[in-house]
């Protein structure tokens, strides 16, 4: 490892570092003591990563012979990645204190997911890409069965497992075949050897089982078996978690496989990917229609969402990738602020997800019941709420793309999606008188949903100026 | 002034901030004080609009008052009105205040609904205003949100089928436009409505899925924005929607509803149907005349049969915009200019009619028709004032309805004689409900017990009456005072559309 490569990894090694030192002073106090200061410290950590990426700019640089990739398109998902961890640890500290699931090697482990995400954000090369996944996957395995006792998370956790281990089976088969019939792992040489008309079946199918690796992490149907199920019975930090952070840096991942090792075969996945995309959008709309669980919803609708940020990788070229950033980016906001309510969700100080306890809850606090209407509207992509533009940057690029039916696909399905979260909307404003959720809020999600929401109001003047770095990040990667 | 358009747009939504901010507390005196600002807002917004109709000149047929700024995604912030738009500003912003006074009685929840009433002004106005494709979109649809809200919380019974029925309604018709919008964008390379309109949609027939498309990308976006605007309007057999809301929803969300959401759709027909794709215009005319037809016969059979006041207005406002869709696609210049005078005087009538029957409701809490009869004999006000209106509706010469029935039937009547036969039968079938409808509720004795100590109108909704008789009967005896300031945009519109159709349309057209 030369200095130039250690140079490069630096954010990475830092949070390791910490995450390290953090397990040794946790084992040293023993017994959880300094779990809430080590939960501070990483939030500051991964705020300080954030930072130092944002504002680091520089030429794209690889490190370890291309294996680590840092660019502006790494630089974007990292942001977003760090960003929504910390916002997610944050929190979740009250819930978690309050549940007595406080134990030091939470943010421990969350700390080794995103170090994990960032590596697969910055993957150059098979190997990389699945030391990265196999990292975070491993941590996030872990965290879903983090509450021992419950029956539920164990349930989860097992169930994430034995899936998540079945979807890098897939995985490394693919890549297999794609190293035997390209005779190297490294994107850029896998990228020489794939071009238009020269597609050997061997590599076509180690594509196909390369995607079908990277759906399954982002949860796109048919592959989002897991996620309802993982969703609910997680402890809901976890499951605010898995919502954010992990998607973004599965779908960064699956934006870097196929620019930079099947760049030249665009059309080629393009058609998957869109498949993806519909059958996404149109279950994630249906299924959550029954949902009563808002866990459970929120996992329908991350799996629409998720949908949609595919329909910006289907179509391609600069705009697609451009579109599909934004859209990460505004869901992972919108997310967090749904998460922060969903957390402070309890009556009589234990925890409530049926949607149904929201009943008449703009009445008893109607400043929090506006935001998470803001939120809703916003997830449902109805201007004027920022969600409708990340629904519009895809549609553009989509129908720019000359894939207006994929276009016409997902609008249909936005309004079929439209009605689960006005079901949270009436509920919340035109409900009925029953159980009353306490209005309780720590201090830290109340600041989380009151900010995300008023990002997605004052976001339509210029997008906080996020445009431009997107579009870099994306001219990064397609090139 | 530069912003006065800005101005106008956003004054009621600063008024909402003041409110959701600064006021505080539950008790009457904090509902006293939001229904105020509500109304200094609102009669603050009418009184600033009277600038833009001073200063406007009918004679130049461009967009005025133009504001324009970079946004994000490549779209344009740009905002300005024409001969078409600056009526239905103006209509807006002289019905607000009067909504707002008739909404004084609401208990529940009021600063939430001054709220919601000032967002939901903005929001009507930005889509008349707004002079990029998305921007339109934006205020267009955001509008769903606050109506979606006063439906769903201070609207009756089944106020909640009714909210979500108009909202996945709308929004599914709209979403379609936006795709339409999106593929105008990449094909004109840009968003300004101004620029759009001087662009030509390609109009060769090309086949989709084995289907042959007569007027090829133009038809197919003229659907599009067909499936929005139908709903909005609402055309036959799209309309389901509108009844429902319209028992449901509060008597001033009645009134807004009726009076400018529903212009939205004709505005939206005149300003992108029509000039942006002739071609596909002139395809579908045919189709639009006669679901006109349809509309306006159907639905007044079906306004015949309601038992339910409301119910019966609602199907009426159907059965009023089939003339305006009818004028609309006559495409002549009686046929648009009466559409337009229609829409207005539609939006003062129908307004008024919802206030009539929000009237009485507040005094018995039912809408029955069968509930009342004889209140003449107690009501002599009201009686009066209800009578004139349901002649207004019903289109008596010397009030507005009469010029706007009466051009638009003179405009399809030089274009489709048939559908001129049949949309004249509704005129008949117009007065029959309108005038049963007020023999039932107000004329004869006065038996039923509960009626005995029914209350004449208050003084303030006199006072909000009075507007509304002194506009209907001005614009029914004085027409031009509309007709002058549409006229050249008419014009205008006319030729250009005109102008842009191929022969072998134009022939098609005529046979």
């Amino acid at each position: 490892m030369t200095y130039a490569d250690f140079s490069i990894i630096l954010p990475e090694f830092s949070i390791l570092v910490f995450a390290m030192v953090a397990l040794l002073v946790g084992v040293w106090t023993g017994k959880d003591a300094r779990a809430t200061l080590i939960l501070w410290l990483s939030v500051a950590v991964l705020v300080l990563a954030a930072a130092s990426l944002a504002f680091g700019g520089g030429p794209a640089r690889t490190a370890f012979q291309g294996m680590f990739v840092d660019d502006a398109f790494a630089r974007f998902g990292k942001v977003m990645a760090l960003l929504s961890a910390a916002a997610v640890l944050a929190m979740s500290a009250d819930y978690l204190v309050r549940r007595g699931l406080m134990r030091f090697e939470y943010p421990i482990l969350v700390l080794l997911a995103v170090v994990g995400m960032m590596m697969m954000i910055s993957a150059g090369d098979l190997m990389a890409l699945y030391m990265g996944l196999e990292l975070q996957s491993l941590a996030l395995y872990v965290m879903a069965a983090m509450r021992r006792d419950s029956v539920k998370s164990t349930e989860a956790g097992l169930k994430y497992y034995v899936l998540g281990a079945l979807s890098s089976g897939i995985l490394l088969y693919g890549a297999s075949l794609v190293y035997g019939f390209a005779g190297t792992t490294s994107f850029a040489g896998i990228l020489g050897v794939a071009q238009e008309g020269h597609l050997s079946l061997g590599l076509l199918f180690g594509l196909v089982f390369l995607i079908t690796g990277m759906a399954f992490k982002i949860s796109a149907v048919p592959f989002h078996m897991w996620a309802p199920d993982v969703y609910e019975g997680s402890p809901t930090p976890v499951t605010a978690f898995f919502a954010t952070a992990p998607k973004v840096a599965a779908m960064m991942l699956f934006a870097r496989l196929v620019y930079d090792a099947f760049g030249g075969v665009v059309s080629d996945w393009s058609q998957i990917v869109a498949l993806l995309a519909v059958t996404s959008m149109f279950l994630g709309a249906v299924a959550a229609i029954g949902q009563t669980n808002i866990k459970r919803l929120m996992a329908y609708s991350s799996i629409a969402h998720m949908g949609y940020a595919l329909i910006g990788l289907a179509s391609g070229g600069v705009q697609g990738v451009q579109s599909m950033l934004l859209y990460m980016a505004i869901y992972v906001t919108m997310n967090v602020g749904t998460f922060a309510f969903i957390l402070s969700m309890e009556r009589d100080g234990s925890p409530v997800t049926d949607i149904a306890s929201l009943n008449l809850y703009a009445r008893r606090a109607p400043l929090k019941a506006l935001a998470v209407l803001v939120l809703m509207f916003s997830l449902a992509g109805v201007p004027p709420m920022l969600g409708f533009f990340a629904k519009f940057a895809v549609l553009a690029a989509a129908v720019n793309a000359g894939m207006d039916w994929l276009a016409v696909l997902g609008v249909i399905a936005s309004v079929i999606g439209a009605f689960y979260y006005l079901r949270i909307v009436y509920y919340m404003y035109f409900g009925t008188e029953g159980d009353a959720l306490d209005t309780r809020m720590p201090a830290p999600q109340w600041l989380l949903l009151m900010g995300t929401a008023l990002v997605m109001v004052l976001g339509i003047a210029n997008l906080f100026g996020l445009e431009a770095p997107a579009l870099a990040a994306a001219q990064a990667l397609v090139q | 002034m530069e912003n006065l358009l800005s101005i106008i747009t956003f004054l009621p939504l600063v008024a909402a901030l003041v409110l959701a901010l600064f006021l505080r507390g539950d008790d009457p005196a904090a509902a006293r004080n939001a229904r105020w600002v509500a109304l200094l807002a609102t009669g603050a917004t009418f009184l600033v609009s009277l600038f833009l109709l001073g200063g406007f000149d009918p004679s130049n047929t461009g967009f005025q008052f133009v504001e324009d700024r970079t946004w994000i995604l490549g779209l344009n912030y740009k905002l300005g009105v024409d001969g078409i738009s600056v009526l239905f500003v103006m209509l807006t912003t002289f019905l607000m205040p009067l909504t707002i006074a008739a909404c004084w009685s609401v208990e529940s929840r009021v600063k939430e609904y001054m709220i919601a009433m000032l967002v939901l002004e903005s929001l009507m106005i930005g889509v008349f205003v707004a002079l990029d494709l998305v921007l339109f979109y934006l205020f267009f649809e955001a509008g769903l949100i606050p109506m979606f809200l006063i439906i769903g919380i201070w609207g009756g019974k089944e106020r909640i089928y009714a909210a979500f029925k108009f909202f996945l309604y709308t929004f599914l018709g709209s979403v379609l436009m936006l795709v339409a919008m999106i593929a105008m964008w990449f094909d004109a390379g840009t968003t300004d409505i101004v620029q759009l309109l001087g662009h030509e949609f390609a109009s060769d027939n090309f086949s989709l899925l084995g289907i042959q498309v007569v007027g090829g990308m133009q038809t197919l976006l003229f659907l599009a924005f067909f499936a929005s605007f139908a709903v909005k309007m609402p055309m036959w057999p799209v309309h389901t929607w509108l009844p429902d809301a319209h028992v449901q929803a509060p008597t001033a969300g009645s009134v807004v509803l009726a009076s400018v959401l529903l212009k939205m759709g004709g505005y939206g027909f005149l300003r992108f149907s029509l000039p942006m794709f002739p071609v596909g215009s002139e395809v579908m005319t045919p189709l639009m005349l006669w679901l006109s037809a349809i509309a306006i016969v159907y639905t007044s059979l079906v306004a015949l049969a309601q038992t339910d006041m409301k119910k019966l207005i609602a199907y009426s406002s159907v059965a009023h915009m089939g003339f305006v869709t009818m004028g609309i696609f006559a495409a002549n210049q009686q046929g648009v200019d009466g559409a337009i005078f229609q829409m207005i005087s539609h939006g003062f009538i129908a307004g008024a009619l919802f206030l009539c029957v929000g009237v009485i409701y507040d005094r018995m809490h039912t809408r029955e028709i069968a509930a009342y009869g004889g209140i003449v004999n107690r009501m002599p006000v009201y009686a009066l004032v209800f009578m004139f209106f349901t002649m207004a509706n019903v289109g008596l010469p010397g009030t507005s309805g009469f010029v706007g029935e009466f051009l638009t039937l003179v405009g399809i009547f030089q274009v489709n004689t048939w559908v001129a036969v049949v949309a004249t039968s509704g005129v008949i079938l117009s007065a029959s409900y309108a005038l049963w409808l007020y023999r039932r509720v107000v004329l004869g004795d006065l038996i039923k017990e509960s009626l005995k100590s029914i209350t004449d109108m208050s003084g303030r909704e006199k006072a909000i009456f009075a507007p509304l008789v002194v506009m209907t009967l001005l614009l029914g005896l004085y027409p031009s005072l509309v007709t002058d300031f549409i006229g050249p945009s008419v014009t205008a519109l006319l030729t250009e559309y005109h102008a842009s159709l191929p022969a072998s349309v134009a022939v098609l057209a005529v046979h």
